[in-house]
């Protein structure tokens, strides 16, 4: 997308937010859902938007941890580290998880587009170790299981 | 303007119609836990199945009864049966439901019976209600979790709900319900312990007419789910006590507020609010009395600190949520520098059944200053984690062996961590373990 365009677009969904309390917190919620990150001129757009200095909105953006900078991948994986995934055997999950799709830390996947990202609590811990593969709750995950989540979800994509 | 006589007479038709009906009753345990154990499509499996076999059934999707390592948990009530429930089914198990819903027969090798709950004998099953995992529990806050339709607001009325509202309408004296919420000797369940009835009471006090109540359904804690729990199985027990709490305190408006991302709570508070308001329970001369209230549900961003309280305001207002100096006290200047109240989820849904049940009921639950009950998240190395509320006395010991059938593999208990650390540190029996 071109800067205008962005620019555009990010105006289209600001005016048709239905929140009955608009806020820079809620404006960046809604970009994010809509176009999957916060481009900078977003960050601009808000600002004028709500009348309120750039820095306000960076300030914001930055301070809470789902806030991404960059377009996503086409998929999210997130995988759980709580402390009670992490005694079901979350590590072994993560250090699979990386493995098959060669990074480092959590992150993104070009070649097989998908984000990576761990989550202090799914909210299913009964269920524990647990991931969320496009938001859906998967849980008992076996470290054996993983290369076939990623290649269905690879796969429903390409 | 509502009356609340003709709502509950619709309802209480409506439910007895549904519980009496020569329909079965197909009840999906949907909560976090079942959807992380495939609830959704074990409900796409039995729906499929039911309509291709041209089955008369109702079909709906519910909380969890706390059993939560039988997830996903369909239990079926059949004309003039008690509730049969299936456990830890899967994709085998649909052929043998489809034909308990159909003709009754109950294929006991299959190993996914669990037992049935109600009055009517099952031969050959085990009442639920010996299983310690249930008699040991008292559902005080979660008594609708998993048996009636979240998003169904007259199955919330027709068992009982929205019946303290109108009572405390109706006798039109908002400093009884104060004066009951402070006897019951309720205290705040999201950590810190405060009486609530004594919070509610400097909010009485403060200037209006713009006040807010605020409910906090940050569970920063990772391995609590409970708030959560009660707002996909039950949002309509948290409106009734804001509302409640709004009608007793002179309070103006309601504000939930949920981290985003957690899409079943936030989708079924909000479906409740709508509810609520096209009921005449929300808005303007609430059940025709002179009472208003507004409820709209809050969202924030991934942050730990923004459960605390007046970070939760800071962050509502849309900024970074970092905690605000103290004093002034919320009850003075809080959210956009009005008086303001902040309670957790689970706090305020006890206030319908203390309210509905008057003095001297919930304080005789539980054990000297901890009163009631407590919603437990149990997990890790246990055999039966689940979400059960228990009466305070109860030992951890109980909790672990009785109700969490104790450490798998015979293994002795190591350690245990208990979050929130104060509540549970304060409130709950130590006994040696």
């Amino acid at each position: 997308m071109s800067n205008q365009n962005i620019r555009d677009e990010v105006n289209k969904i600001l005016s048709s937010s239905t929140d009955t309390t608009v806020t820079v917190l809620s404006c960046l919620l809604l970009v994010q859902d809509e176009i999957g990150y916060i481009p900078d001129d977003a960050v601009e757009e808000i600002g004028s938007f709500l009348k309120t200095s750039i820095n306000e909105v960076w300030g914001v953006a930055t301070f809470y941890t789902n806030f991404r900078f960059t377009p996503p991948c086409a998929n999210t994986l997130e995988v759980c580290w709580g402390p009670t995934c992490h005694l079901k055997g979350a590590p072994d999950l993560i250090s699979g998880v990386l493995k098959q799709l060669n990074l480092e830390e959590e992150g993104d996947s070009q070649d097989r587009d998908i984000s990576v990202r761990y989550n202090t609590c799914l909210g299913a811990c009964q269920q524990a170790p647990v991931i969320s593969v496009n938001h859906a709750l998967r849980g008992n995950v076996k470290v054996s299981e993983i290369s076939n989540i990623i290649d269905f979800v690879a796969d429903s994509n390409s | 303007m509502t009356n609340f006589s003709e709502l509950k007479l619709n309802a209480e038709k409506e439910w007895a119609e549904l519980v009496n009906s020569s329909k079965p009753w197909v009840r999906i345990g949907s909560s976090m836990c079942g959807q992380a154990a495939g609830a959704f499509g074990i409900s796409v499996a039995i729906s499929t199945q039911a309509s291709s076999r041209n089955l008369d059934v109702n079909i709906d999707q519910v909380g969890c009864i706390g059993l939560c390592y039988l997830e996903p948990i369909v239990d079926v009530l059949r004309p003039g049966s008690s509730r049969v429930f299936f456990g830890n089914v899967s994709g085998d198990s649909i052929d043998s439901i489809i034909r308990y819903i159909d003709t009754g027969e109950l294929d006991h090798d299959s190993g996914d019976i669990i037992g049935y709950l109600g009055d009517q004998e099952i031969e050959g099953l085990s009442n639920l209600k010996d299983l310690k995992g249930i008699s040991l529990q008292r559902r005080v806050a979660l008594k609708n979790v998993g048996n009636s339709v979240p998003g169904n607001i007259n199955q919330y009325i027709a068992n009982d709900g929205y019946q303290a509202l109108n009572d405390s309408l109706e006798a039109g004296k908002p400093e009884d319900v104060v004066k009951v919420m402070q006897e019951s000797g309720l205290r705040g369940r999201g950590g810190a312990g405060f009486p609530t009835g004594l919070k509610w009471s400097f909010m009485v006090r403060s200037p209006g007419p713009v006040k807010y109540i605020l409910a906090n359904c940050e569970e920063g804690d990772p391995g609590a789910y409970n708030d959560k729990g009660i707002l996909e199985g039950d949002p309509h027990m948290l409106l009734e006590g804001m509302l409640l709490a709004g009608y007793s305190t002179g309070a103006s408006n309601g504000i939930v507020f949920i981290r985003h991302g957690h899409d079943g709570p936030i989708d079924r508070t909000k479906e409740a609010i709508n509810q609520a308001y096209s009921s005449g329970l929300l808005g303007k001369s609430i059940l025709g009395h002179d009472f208003d209230f507004d409820i709209e549900v809050s969202l924030t961003g991934d942050s730990y600190v923004a459960g605390e309280e007046t970070a939760l305001m800071e962050s509502i207002e849309g900024k970074r949520a970092m905690p605000r100096f103290k004093p002034p006290f919320p009850a003075a200047s809080g959210l956009w520098g009005k008086p303001t109240t902040i309670n957790n989820v689970k706090t305020l849904a006890y206030a319908p059944e203390i309210i509905k049940h008057g003095e001297g009921w919930f304080s005789s639950i539980g054990v000297n200053r901890s009163k009631g009950t407590v919603i437990i998240c149990l997990n890790g190395d246990i055999n039966k984690p689940g979400m059960y509320e228990v009466p305070f006395g109860l030992t951890l010991g109980d909790i672990i062996h009785e109700i969490g059938g104790g450490i798998p593999n015979g293994k002795s208990l190591k350690i245990t961590f208990t979050f929130p650390v104060l509540i549970n540190s304060s409130l709950i029996t130590f006994n040696v373990f």
